[in-house]
């Protein structure tokens, strides 16, 4: 890192050669399979959108603002792009740019595919982009929670099990009294289960996936089972009302910019605000730096005076009331609890983590192609594509996995994930 | 023995039950396997009444206590009621053990090999589409169509189940992650496969697949005694001779020494000249057959058609099945045992007593707690013991 820090545009060039001429055989084998799959995104803009119906698509701004699309050309130059791109990345690769590059050839098949998909027709981008934040939402909230405790070093499966006691808390708690103390009462319940977790793998030493499965277990069990016993025959109990979307005065009639991000529910804000703060408390502070240590090498921090033990369950703890804070999100979002209504979505926070490297504004951007993918399916269910219903519903899935499976190596995870801490 | 003598004869006559208690306990070092589990479901039973009792929102505020500890009783009695009281309880058990078993095994052999396989009910569903179409497509013999669908099945399932072994070995990717987004993925497929002529049933717009034909349906275990409602079928001696090769394949052959080396210690496996992705890939292919298999006897057997949800959750039930069964072949069939019972009883509860049959998954994840908490069932049931101090362990997100 520190050779590349120079500014000097020389030796960059130098260090870029260097660098490409000392490839291993792994990286060298990613970049071809990376070019392997620029040609046959080259592929499907040839087969699929190229023969699509033409016109132009209306991408909408919010407001009167649009821009058109011409949707044949661009599917051309989508495909001469990106074949061209595979044929470098292939015989020479792009060394430092690659994932410049990538990112670029992403957007442009996306844009072609949305140009292929509106052809003739009116899609408004805002909405969607809209939409992606707001899917993206509770799966940011689950991510934040998952790197609190993974960064101290427990593993937490049970995102899912969190999220939805939370989102069952809220609601039943929420219909008795109000919607607000319903999300505390929520923080609250996961945060206890949080512990829970916490103190059966630091005192207990169970292993912490099946302690995580054995809470997703029960919540999944108990929340059914009192669904239906409790809140089936007592339906004043299940019934909050939502919460409605707050438009920041000022900042939503920003262009573009302003339906997106302003108008949205307190938990877009609350999310965003959340990844800014815990990015800083990590990295910035001495709670950050001592929970990184002790997720790294907590025998280390442990001789320098941390109590590694506190510290994780503090964190933990922590992490629950921020699932139970994301589970409150469904019942905001329906205004009541169904059995199972956080369908999996705590598992594909997990995947978030990953894929985000374990930090926070990485788990955002991972979140946010995981619910842009979501909303974009949305989106193409009702222009009526011609794409069945299901491969929409499983686009977000079959994307997350392709994301994970081209950062999948590398990642770096701390160090002592998982492993039971003796204090001697 | 002499043990016993001396306890026995030092107690006086009330403090006689706490000594056998106790002298039950103090042996637990021999008896780990057994005494444990049961504790276990002790622990998980104690539990589950506060949990019925607390639930009864009207009893409890008309001060009836009478009615819930009635209801706790009836409900505690339709159990074992529902799960071995007559033929038809019994055939409700085998039914909901036969797939248990096999997802199980899919679950436990990759548990051997250090991996976790959630995707259990994705690798159900596709063995069972597999299955389905040669149910429905083929019409007789039985002793060809039958063998030929579950084949099919087996195929499939793998088919499915190698994908995270090969995401695994070859990008790095947690099997657990794979194999979530793998169940997600195969879930549509099966729902538009469902709605396409080739699957769907004419005249039908909900997602149905066509009927097996009768010579394609597994043969019904108790077909000899000519009752139409016990509908347990030859499924249950495949899932039994699937386990039985999962101990074949574990205790007799190279490959699951291999396996059981690579789970035990992945770094000493490859310095002995294992070769860890061919073993990740294996082992998932094989766990995808065993699924497969459970979802061919489903829609083959039990069901006769598949529906969009004919793997239920019993991909996840799975995990808590070969975790009591901490992967060994005996164990993963008790336990399987286990919960069919549970689940059998757990539907004769709901419909006698009106608690949620979804008690039983509360109390199969507080099974699998104590299971795997050792020193907390030490601290709870005060008995002392040196081998039980860890329980079942693979490491965390570590490529």
């Amino acid at each position: 890192m520190s050779v590349t820090d120079s500014t000097t545009p020389g030796t960059d060039a130098y260090v870029g050669m260097l660098e490409s001429m000392s490839r291993t055989p792994e990286q060298k084998r990613r970049a071809r399979n990376l070019g392997i799959g620029y040609f046959v995104a080259a592929g499907i803009a040839l087969a699929i959108f190229v023969r699509g119906d033409g016109g132009t698509s209306t991408f909408t701004l919010g407001g009167d603002s649009s821009i058109g699309l011409p949707g044949i050309p661009l599917a051309w130059l989508c495909a001469i792009v990106l074949a061209a791109l595979g044929g470098v990345q292939i015989s020479r690769g792009t060394a430092k740019l690659q994932s410049a590059l990538l990112a670029a050839a992403t957007i442009l098949f996306i844009v072609t595919l949305m140009a292929w998909a509106a052809a003739g027709r009116q899609f408004s981008l805002t909405g969607t982009l809209h939409d992606a934040l707001k899917a993206a939402t509770p799966l940011v909230l689950g991510a934040i929670a998952g790197i609190l405790c993974e960064r101290s070093g427990i593993i937490n499966i049970a995102i899912e099990g969190l999220l939805l006691a939370g989102a069952f808390t809220s609601a039943l708690v929420g219909s008795a009294t109000n919607i607000w103390i319903g999300i505390l009462a929520a923080m609250a319940v996961s945060a206890v289960l949080a512990w829970v977790l916490a103190w059966l793998a630091i005192r207990f030493h169970v292993d912490q996936v099946i302690v995580g499965f054995a809470i997703n277990f029960f919540v999944l069990g108990l929340t059914s089972f009192l669904d239906s016993r409790v809140l089936t025959k007592n339906p004043q109990l299940n019934g909050t009302g939502t919460i409605a979307e707050w438009e920041v005065p000022g900042l939503s009639s920003i262009p573009i910019v302003g339906p997106i991000l302003f108008e949205q529910t307190f938990y877009v804000y609350a999310a965003l605000a959340l990844v800014a703060i815990t990015t800083w408390m990590l990295f910035k502070t001495k709670w950050g730096l001592r929970t990184r240590a002790v997720g790294e090498h907590p025998k280390a921090a442990g001789t320098l005076g941390v109590n590694v033990l506190r510290r994780r369950y503090i964190n933990v703890t922590i992490a629950g009331a921020v699932a139970g804070f994301g589970g409150s999100w469904w019942t905001a979002d329906v205004g009541r609890f169904n059995e199972n209504i956080t369908n999996g979505r705590g598992f594909i926070a997990l995947a978030v983590v990953l894929v985000g490297r374990h930090h926070p504004v990485g788990a955002l951007m991972a979140a946010l192609v995981f619910g842009f993918t979501d909303a974009l399916a949305l989106k193409f269910a009702i222009l009526n594509t011609g794409i069945p219903s299901e491969f929409l519903e499983l686009a977000p899935f079959f994307v997350t996995l392709l994301v994970v499976a081209s950062v999948g190596r590398g990642a770096h995870v701390p160090a002592a994930l998982g492993k039971p801490y003796e204090e001697d | 023995m002499t043990d016993t003598a001396i306890d026995s004869s030092n107690d006086s006559d009330g403090d006689h039950r706490e000594g056998v208690i106790r002298r039950i306990l103090a042996r637990i070092d021999t008896t780990n396997a057994v005494v444990l589990p049961l504790l276990a479901l002790f622990g998980a039973l104690v539990i589950g009444i506060f949990v019925i009792a607390l639930s009864d929102v009207d009893k409890l505020r008309a001060g009836d206590v009478e009615g819930i500890l009635t209801t706790i009783k009836d409900a505690y009695l339709a159990l074992p009621n529902g799960a071995f009281n007559g033929w038809r309880a019994i055939n409700e058990t085998i039914v909901a053990t036969t797939p248990l078993l096999l997802a199980g095994l899919a679950v436990a052999i990759t548990f051997r090999a250090g991996l976790f396989n959630i995707g259990g009910t994705g690798q159900m569903l596709m063995g069972g589409m597999g299955a389905i179409y040669v149910g429905f497509s083929m019409d007789g013999p039985g002793f060809i169509q039958i063998p030929l669908g579950v084949l099919a099945g087996m195929v499939m399932g793998m088919a499915w189940g190698i994908i995270p072994g090969l995401l695994k070995a070859r990008a790095g990717v947690h099997e657990v992650i794979a194999t979530i987004m793998l169940n997600f993925i195969a879930g549509s497929l099966v729902l538009w496969l469902l709605k396409t002529d080739m699957f769907g049933r004419e005249g039908r717009n909900d997602p149905i697949s066509k009927l097996v034909t009768p010579e394609g349906q597994l043969p019904r275990l108790f077909g000899f005694l000519d009752r139409p409602e016990l509908r347990a079928h030859i499924g249950f001696l495949i899932a039994l001779s699937a386990a039985a090769f999962f101990w074949w394949l574990l205790e007799r052959t190279t490959l699951g020494f291999e396996i059981r080396a690579q789970g035990a210690n992945s770094h000493a496996a490859r310095y002995a000249g294992m070769k860890p992705g061919r073993l990740i890939i294996t082992s998932f292919a094989i766990a995808g057959g065993f699924a497969g298999l459970a979802g061919a006897s489903e829609v083959l057997g039990t069901q006769g058609r598949a529906t969009q949800g004919f793997a239920g959750d019993i991909g996840f039930d799975a995990i808590a099945v070969a975790l009591l069964g901490r992967s060994t072949p005996t164990g993963t069939v008790l336990a399987a045992f286990l919960f069919g019972a549970l689940q059998a009883g757990g539907q004769k509860m709901q419909v006698t007593t009106g608690v949620p049959v979804d008690l039983v998954l509360i109390l199969r994840a507080l099974i699998v707690l104590f299971i795997a908490a050792p020193l907390l069932m030490k601290a709870i049931f005060r008995f002392s013991s040196e081998a039980a101090d860890s329980g079942p362990s693979f490491g965390g997100w570590g490529a």
